[in-house]
């Protein structure tokens, strides 16, 4: 039996989708069993003293979720208005945007939470470290969607825009019909990678003892001292979030093609 | 119509080193359907029609059509309204790919000139099925052939009712047979009795269909007159030259 279409199978070909099915099926599987039956191997109860804790759980898994999705409201809105602003013609303007970009990605975020944090939002009186974890990670990843959006735009053929100025489109009717449909398409992958990393991104608020997920976990460990029953649902917690979305992602992508 | 360029100079800065392409050019011509803008690469003809298009600035000087000075020193709103006067067909189609073909030529129409979407739904089938192209109006431009991409491109210039129709090279993009197709549609739009300018590179068709021809070169109009006369008996020396070297095959 020839078992080279099973193992080989060239990137970007289209014949074999179930076969590539398969292969992530398989691996999968292995590694689930692998890590249950590695935890099955631990003395029996050792599940039971952190069950005791699933509400802390659940309530740092439900903060991890709005977290996420109030600032990636935010920070697609600050990423949009920096695209804009870093594309404008108003110099200082543009100016203020690219110091903003620039020094946003230039910095770790841990660092940038310790120092908004304990230093500008201690100086302004932000007390709230909820409001003030959001906004710093809505700061953190506007700077990166505003590059994302910004690129999107700018892949737009010159001959798109002459074309829509012959028509006679206004600036915003040329947004809306023109530009943005076309660079929607066009960031859709790296926008659905950029919300799943401000989801994974969220487990640093942890740093400055907002309740969410991954503190939830790490207290719950240090009161069972169950490293692994309290690590593995964290780490399957966020999976659950942000597999859905790279899946989705792909439908939409799928969906939303056209040819130029 | 009648057509004034007044001394008409643009000047292009590439490599740090300035370029003038049009250089006083005046143009003066009175013509009822087709003018041919012709003349060698780079002699101006396709800066001079984005001028009178309202898509690029003149450094100095005016155009006129029928007498209305166009507003090309104007802010951009009062540019924007006169483009929209205007029909413009490009090399390249420029159709937008994110939209079906009659999409493509309704969305002027609602957004820009005020249709309601019955009414420009009405007007798009009216003019798809006058270019042939009735049964392609659902598909996307990638799915259509050069010439019929060129057709609905020729289709969305013409929806609006333009009051003068502007063509750039419009079949320098296409293989000979789809070129012949869009000449005869474009020879066709004649009867409709809007003005046409186009810039072409295809003499047999320019001599044929136009009824005035400009030439132009190093960014003057060296020669014009109508085309019976342009193509038998040029006076220019670039002129006499040009057309031994492309009329030579």
């Amino acid at each position: 039996m020839n078992l080279k279409p099973l193992l080989i199978d060239q990137p970007g070909s289209k014949s074999s989708a179930w076969i590539r099915s398969a292969w992530m099926f398989l691996l999968a599987s292995l590694l689930c069993c692998g890590v249950m039956s590695w935890a099955a191997g631990f003395s029996s109860g050792a599940w039971d003293s952190v069950w005791k804790y699933r509400d802390v759980f659940w309530k740092g898994w439900g903060l991890t979720i709005v977290i996420s999705v109030l600032s990636l409201l935010l920070s697609t809105l600050i990423g949009i208005v920096a695209a804009l602003a870093r594309r404008s013609c108003i110099l200082p303007l543009r100016s203020a945007a690219l110091l903003y970009i620039d020094v946003v990605r230039g910095t770790p975020l841990l660092v940038l939470i310790l120092f908004l944090y304990y230093v500008v939002a201690d100086g302004i009186g932000l007390q709230d470290r909820f409001v003030a974890g959001i906004l710093i990670l809505s700061l953190f990843g506007g700077a990166y969607l505003a590059e994302i959006i910004r690129s999107g735009i700018e892949a737009i053929p010159a001959s798109q825009l002459e074309s829509a100025r012959a028509i006679g489109f206004t600036p915003w009717q040329t947004y809306r019909h023109v530009i943005i449909p076309q660079a929607l398409r066009q960031i859709l992958p790296p926008l659905a990678g950029q919300f799943a990393s401000l989801i994974k991104d969220s487990s640093l608020l942890s740093i400055i003892a907002i309740g969410e997920f991954t503190l939830a976990a790490q207290q719950v460990n240090s009161a069972t001292y169950r490293t692994l029953e309290s690590y593995l649902p964290l780490a399957l917690g966020y999976l659950v979030l942000t597999l859905p979305i790279s899946l989705f992602s792909k439908s939409l992508e799928q969906r939303l093609r056209f040819e130029t | 119509m009648k057509l004034k360029v007044h001394s008409v100079t643009k000047s292009f800065v590439s490599g740090g080193e300035q370029r003038r392409v049009l250089d006083q050019l005046s143009l003066e011509v009175d013509f009822p359907h087709v003018l041919a803008l012709l003349g060698p690469s780079g002699g101006g003809k396709s800066t001079l029609l984005r001028i009178i298009a309202g898509l690029e600035r003149p450094d100095s000087g005016s155009v006129t059509l029928d007498g209305e000075v166009a507003p090309l020193g104007k802010g951009e709103i009062t540019l924007r309204d006169y483009r929209r006067s205007l029909g413009v067909v490009f090399q390249a189609f420029n159709l937008f790919p994110h939209m079906t073909a009659l999409r493509n030529v309704m969305l002027p129409l609602i957004v820009v000139h005020g249709l309601t979407e019955e009414d420009a739904l009405s007007r798009g089938l009216e003019v798809m099925e006058r270019l042939g192209m009735a049964d392609h109006g659902l598909k996307f431009p990638s799915q259509l052939s050069g010439g019929q991409r060129q057709r609905v491109a020729i289709a969305r210039a013409l929806a609006s009712k333009p009051r003068f129709l502007l063509f750039d090279e419009p079949t320098s993009a296409l293989d000979p047979e789809m070129t012949a197709e869009v000449l005869a549609l474009i020879a066709e739009l004649k009867e409709t009795g809007t003005p046409m300018l186009l810039v072409t590179h295809e003499m047999g068709f320019a001599r044929k269909v136009a009824d005035q021809v400009a030439f132009l070169a190093k960014g003057r109009v060296l020669e014009q007159g109508s085309s019976a006369e342009f193509f038998s008996n040029p006076t220019s020396v670039e002129a006499q030259r040009f057309l031994a070297k492309v009329l030579a095959y």
